[in-house]
C-alpha cells in the first residue's frame, strides 16, 4: 500500500485572527506508524483535530482515507481517535464505556475490547473518574481500537503519563496495531516516545513540515561531521547542511546526504533521532529569526 | 446514541420520575378529597342559594399543599433548565468528552438531534405531565377562588408552564454551548429565565390584547364609602370589583367625560367625607353615607379595565407560543454556535 492515508494541501485553521495552522501541505503514507513531532504550538493538535473532523479547515483542504474528515458516519467509523488529555466520562464505569463503544460503532469488536480490558486488569465496574491517568489512557485506546478503524490517530496520548505507564501504553498500542494492521498517526513533543514505536516521522514546526520520511532512512542519510574548522561552502554539493556549530579550531556540521561521506578529514558520527529532530527544529527557529537580524544590522 | 444519552442522564431521569411519582401519589389522594368537598359544597350552596357568598370549605383544606403546589409549578421548569439542560452539552464541552463522542461512528448532527430531541422533548413531556396533574388538583380551588387569570395564578395553569419548560431547556442548552462551563451556564440560565419570566408577566402579557372597559353603576360598586388620603391626594378608595375569572387591570371612579372627581368637588358634594377621613367610617350615620353615595352616583360611575375570562385560553396559547418560539430560536442559535466554533 503506497497511497496516502492523510493528504493536506494549503491547510489552515484560524481562531479569530490567530492562525493555529497555516499553509500546511503534507502527505502521510498508509500502513505505517507515523510519528508527528514538533514543539508546543507547532499546530500538531490542530492538524490532528482537522484530520478526525473535530475541526473544519479555514483554508485549504484535507482528505483522510480519501474522504472528508467527519463528514459521514462511515468516514467516522474508519478513523479512531484518542484525544489529548484522553477525555472519558468520569461518572461512567469502564463497562459503560465499552457499551458506549458498541452502541455508537457498527464495527465494534466487543471481544477485542473485553479481552484488552482483561489483559490490562481494568476493573469493569470502576468509574472512569477513579482510574489512574494511565488506565484512563488505556481505556481511551481500547475505545479507539475496538471500533476497528483503518486509521488510528493519537494526539499526545502519553504526555501526561509516567514513564512506566508510557511504556505500557505504547506497548498496548503496538499490540493492537500489529493485530489489525492499522495505520497510525501519533503525535508527541517527545522524540524518545516516538523512536520506540514509529517507522515514519514528520516534523512540524510553525505549521510547516520540516522533515518527513522513514526513520531508518532518515537516520541513514544524516551524519554529524566533526573536523578542523572550515566554512559550509567547502562541503560537497550533495551534502545539505542542516546545522553547524564552530569553535575556534573545530567545526561540526549536521548534513543530509544520500551518498557516503568520503572526506577523511571528518570524523563521521551517526545521529540519533532526537539529535536529528533538534537540528531541524533549530534550523527552523533560526530561519524565522534571520530576517529580523538582518534588519537590525 | 439514544442509549448513550439515556445512560448519561440515568440519575436525572430516575430522580425526575421518582419525584413525579411521589407527587402524583400525594396529589391524587388529596385531590380526590378536594374534589369531593368542593362538589358537596356546590350542591348545598345551589340548594341554599349561597354560592358566591358562603366560604368554600376547600380553601381551608391542605393549606400546606396549596402554597407548595404553585411554588412547585413555578420552579419545576427552571430546575429542569438548570440541572438537565445546562450541563447537557456544556459539560461535554467543559470536560472535553465531546471529542470522544464526536469521533465515534455517529455524526455530530445526529448526536445533537438526539440530545435535543430526546432530552428536550422528554423534559417538555415531564413538565406537561406535571402541569396537567397540578391543574387537575387545583380545579376545586379555582372554582372557589375564581382568579385563574390573575397574573401569578395564570403562570401555573393551562399550557404556559410547558412553554416555560421548553424555554428553560433551550436557555440552559444555549448557555452551556456558549459558555462551555457548567456552573457559569447554570448561573446564566437562572438569570435569563427569571428576567424573561418577569419581563413577560409584567410587561408583555398586559399588552397582548387591548383590555376591555366596563362601567358599573357607582351604586353597585360602592356599597359603602371608603376614603384614602395618601399625602394630599384625597379621594375615594378604588372599589373592589369582582368579575369571576377575569383579569382586572384597574378600577376608577370617573364622570361621563372620564375625569376623576377632584378632592374639592368630593368635599363640596359630600361633606360627610371629611368626617370619615378624620374619624373613620363608623363616625357617620349610615343614612348620611347612603345619601352621599346617591348624590355621587348621579355624576359618576365606576370604570373597570380588564381582560375577560373568555380570553384566558387565547392568552395562554399566545404566551406559550412566545416562549416556545424563543426556545426554538435559542436551540437554533446553540446549533449555529456549535457549528461555527467546532466546524
Amino acid at each position: 500500500m503506497t497511497s496516502a492515508v492523510l493528504e493536506a494541501s494549503g491547510l489552515g485553521k484560524r481562531y479569530g485572527r490567530k492562525w493555529a495552522l497555516s499553509e500546511c501541505t503534507l502527505s502521510i503514507p498508509a500502513g505505517k506508524v507515523v510519528g508527528l513531532v514538533g514543539p508546543n504550538g507547532a499546530g500538531k493538535t490542530t492538524l490532528l483535530n482537522l484530520a478526525v473532523g473535530l475541526l473544519r479547515p479555514s483554508a485549504g483542504s484535507i482528505s483522510v482515507l480519501g474522504g472528508r474528515p467527519g463528514s459521514t458516519a462511515r468516514q467516522l467509523a474508519r478513523v479512531g481517535f484518542v484525544a489529548q488529555d484522553v477525555p472519558t466520562y468520569a461518572g461512567m464505569s469502564v463497562r459503560d464505556h465499552l457499551r458506549l463503544g458498541g452502541w455508537m460503532n457498527p464495527g465494534w469488536d466487543a471481544e477485542l475490547a473485553r479481552d484488552r480490558v482483561e489483559r490490562l486488569r481494568l476493573d469493569p465496574r470502576q468509574r472512569a473518574g477513579q482510574l489512574s491517568v494511565g488506565q484512563r489512557a488505556q481505556l481511551a485506546l481500547i475505545l479507539a481500537v475496538a471500533k476497528r478503524p483503518q486509521l488510528l490517530v493519537l494526539d499526545e496520548p502519553v504526555a501526561s503519563l509516567d514513564p512506566l505507564a508510557r511504556r505500557e501504553f505504547l506497548q498496548g498500542l503496538m499490540e493492537a496495531v500489529a493485530e489489525q494492521r492499522t495505520s497510525v498517526i501519533l503525535s508527541s513533543h517527545l522524540v524518545a516516545d516516538l523512536e520506540r514505536v514509529c517507522e515514519y516521522l514528520i516534523l512540524l514546526v510553525n505549521s510547516r513540515v520540516q522533515l518527513s520520511g522513514d526513520i531508518d532512512h532518515l537516520l541513514a542519510t544524516h551524519h554529524r561531521l566533526t573536523g578542523p574548522r572550515r566554512g559550509r561552502q567547502t562541503l560537497p554539493g550533495d551534502q545539505q547542511v542542516i546545522g553547524e556549530s564552530h569553535t575556534e579550531r573545530q567545526s561540526t556540521f549536521v548534513v543530509r546526504t544520500e551518498g557516503p561521506v568520503l572526506d577523511p578529514a571528518w570524523s563521521v558520527e551517526q545521529l540519533d533521532l532526537e539529535d536529528l529532530v533538534l537540528a531541524y527544529m533549530r534550523r527552523a527557529v533560526e530561519e524565522r529569526r534571520r530576517p529580523a537580524l538582518e534588519l537590525r544590522s | 446514541m439514544i442509549r448513550l444519552t439515556l445512560r448519561q442522564l440515568r440519575t436525572e431521569a430516575a430522580l425526575v420520575c421518582a419525584l413525579l411519582a411521589l407527587l402524583a401519589i400525594v396529589l391524587v389522594i388529596t385531590g380526590i378529597h378536594l374534589e369531593q368537598v368542593g362538589h358537596a359544597f356546590e350542591t348545598t350552596c345551589h340548594a341554599t342559594a349561597t354560592c358566591g357568598t358562603a366560604a368554600d370549605p376547600v380553601l381551608a383544606l391542605d393549606q400546606g399543599l396549596q402554597t407548595m403546589v404553585p411554588g412547585l409549578a413555578l420552579v419545576a421548569p427552571l430546575l429542569l433548565g438548570l440541572f438537565v439542560a445546562a450541563p447537557l452539552i456544556g459539560r461535554e464541552l467543559e470536560t472535553g468528552t465531546f471529542r470522544l463522542a464526536w469521533t465515534q461512528s455517529v455524526t455530530r448532527g445526529r448526536w445533537l438531534a438526539v440530545k435535543l430531541g430526546l432530552v428536550g422533548l422528554g423534559s417538555v413531556a415531564a413538565s406537561a405531565l406535571l402541569t396537567w396533574l397540578l391543574d387537575w388538583w387545583q380545579g376545586p380551588l379555582d372554582t372557589a377562588n375564581r382568579n385563574r387569570f390573575d397574573p401569578l395564578v395564570f403562570s401555573f395553569h393551562g399550557v404556559v408552564p410547558v412553554g416555560y419548560a421548553a424555554f428553560a431547556f433551550a436557555l440552559g442548552l444555549a448557555a452551556g454551548v456558549l459558555l462551555r462551563r457548567t456552573v457559569a451556564a447554570i448561573a446564566l440560565t437562572l438569570l435569563g429565565f427569571v428576567v424573561a419570566r418577569i419581563a413577560v408577566t409584567s410587561w408583555l402579557r398586559p399588552r397582548l390584547a387591548a383590555p376591555l372597559h366596563g362601567s358599573l353603576s357607582f351604586l353597585a360598586a360602592h356599597p359603602t364609602l371608603e376614603v384614602q388620603a395618601p399625602g394630599n391626594a384625597f379621594g375615594l378608595a378604588p372599589p373592589a370589583v369582582n368579575i369571576p375569572d377575569a383579569w382586572i387591570y384597574s378600577t376608577a371612579v370617573v364622570d361621563r367625560a372620564g375625569y376623576t372627581p377632584t378632592p374639592a368637588y368630593l368635599l363640596h358634594a359630600c361633606p360627610a367625607l371629611r368626617t370619615i377621613l378624620d374619624q373613620g367610617p363608623a363616625s357617620v350615620p349610615p343614612t348620611a353615607v347612603h345619601a352621599c353615595i346617591q348624590r355621587l352616583s348621579t355624576t359618576f360611575h365606576t370604570l373597570v379595565t380588564y381582560q375577560p375570562a373568555a380570553r384566558f385560553w387565547p392568552f395562554q396559547w399566545a404566551e406559550t407560543g412566545i416562549f416556545v418560539a424563543a426556545a426554538l430560536v435559542l436551540c437554533a442559535a446553540a446549533c449555529w454556535w456549535l457549528r461555527r466554533r467546532y466546524g
